[in-house]
């Protein structure tokens, strides 16, 4: 077993615990903390694909931004007492097994696909560097880089106008 | 290292998000499944453009593995603008009723 493979497997544990806790824990403020985990393992994944733009942004606007932004919500609704009121139970197992039937039907999809074992390029690569990719968007993809920009322009309107009190 | 393993963790990952949309009733926990999600579709993605770098066809067209990528780039920048707006709603939401239980929003309607 190279150490590729070592880091990988060590990184999809990191990944699908950290995914897990998410769904199961009872506070919210322990829900990101752990999808913080699940963000930092997969950043851990695009470093090992040589994906380093990618890793890096993945840090800097999940991690940093959206995650932050939920602890801010999340802290100021005062929600770390768990007033989440008593569940079905049978909603929950219907949730659990039409969840694993989803994955159930996808795995053996693409077990049976004739591309399954490809094999595919770890560690090397120039795709994934800063020089390629900054030349690539603006070359080819300015107009959607610019596009982008009205996005969130007209989002961060729409957060104001919506968190407005009247 | 083969793609099916890459394609057996990002279906892993969002189908642990698909069971804490449908299980949770929690709004924000529900909106962090979706993003795990997201996130589980942009792993895929990567990995099919790194099984596409180390196929003959990146030697004819040596931009096809970045378009994969700058793809992914532009998902997390919608992603960012979503979850601006959909933090503000259900900011505005708590505030209207004082609770973030979406069982109370079944009618939309008060």
């Amino acid at each position: 077993m190279s150490i590729t493979e070592i880091i990988f497997w060590g990184l999809s544990v990191l990944a699908l615990f950290c995914a897990i806790m998410v769904v199961a824990s009872k506070s919210p403020v322990h829900s990101i903390l752990y999808l913080i985990g699940v963000f930092f393992a997969i950043s851990g994944h695009y470093i090992l694909m040589n994906a380093q733009f990618l890793a890096i942004v993945n840090i800097i606007v999940y991690a940093g931004a959206i995650m932050v932004l939920f602890l801010f919500v999340v802290m100021l609704m005062n929600l770390n007492a768990d007033a989440e009121p008593k569940k079905n139970r049978y909603l929950q197992f219907a949730g659990l097994i039409s969840g694993g039937c989803l994955f159930l039907v996808l795995v053996a999809a693409v077990t049976r696909s004739a591309d399954a074992g490809r094999v595919m390029q770890l560690g090397t690569g120039e795709s994934g560097l800063i020089k390629n990719l900054g030349r690539i968007l603006f070359n080819e993809y300015v107009i959607p880089f610019e596009i982008s920009s009205v996005l969130f322009l007209s989002a961060m309107i729409g957060a104001v106008v919506i968190g407005k009190k009247n | 290292m083969e793609i099916k393993w890459y394609i057996g963790l990002a279906v892993a990952l969002f189908c642990t998000g698909v069971v804490g949309v449908l299980t949770r009733r929690n709004s924000i926990i529900i909106f962090m499944c979706i993003e795990l999600m997201l996130n589980a579709v942009n792993l895929l993605l990567v990995a099919f453009s790194k099984m596409h770098a180390a196929s003959p066809v990146a030697q004819a067209l040596p931009n096809v593995a970045s378009d994969a990528q700058l793809f992914v780039f532009f998902i997390m920048v919608v992603a960012a603008a979503e979850v601006s707006v959909g933090l503000a709603i259900i900011v505005m939401m708590y505030r209207n009723i004082h609770s973030v239980d979406i069982n109370f929003l079944n009618r939309l309607k008060n």
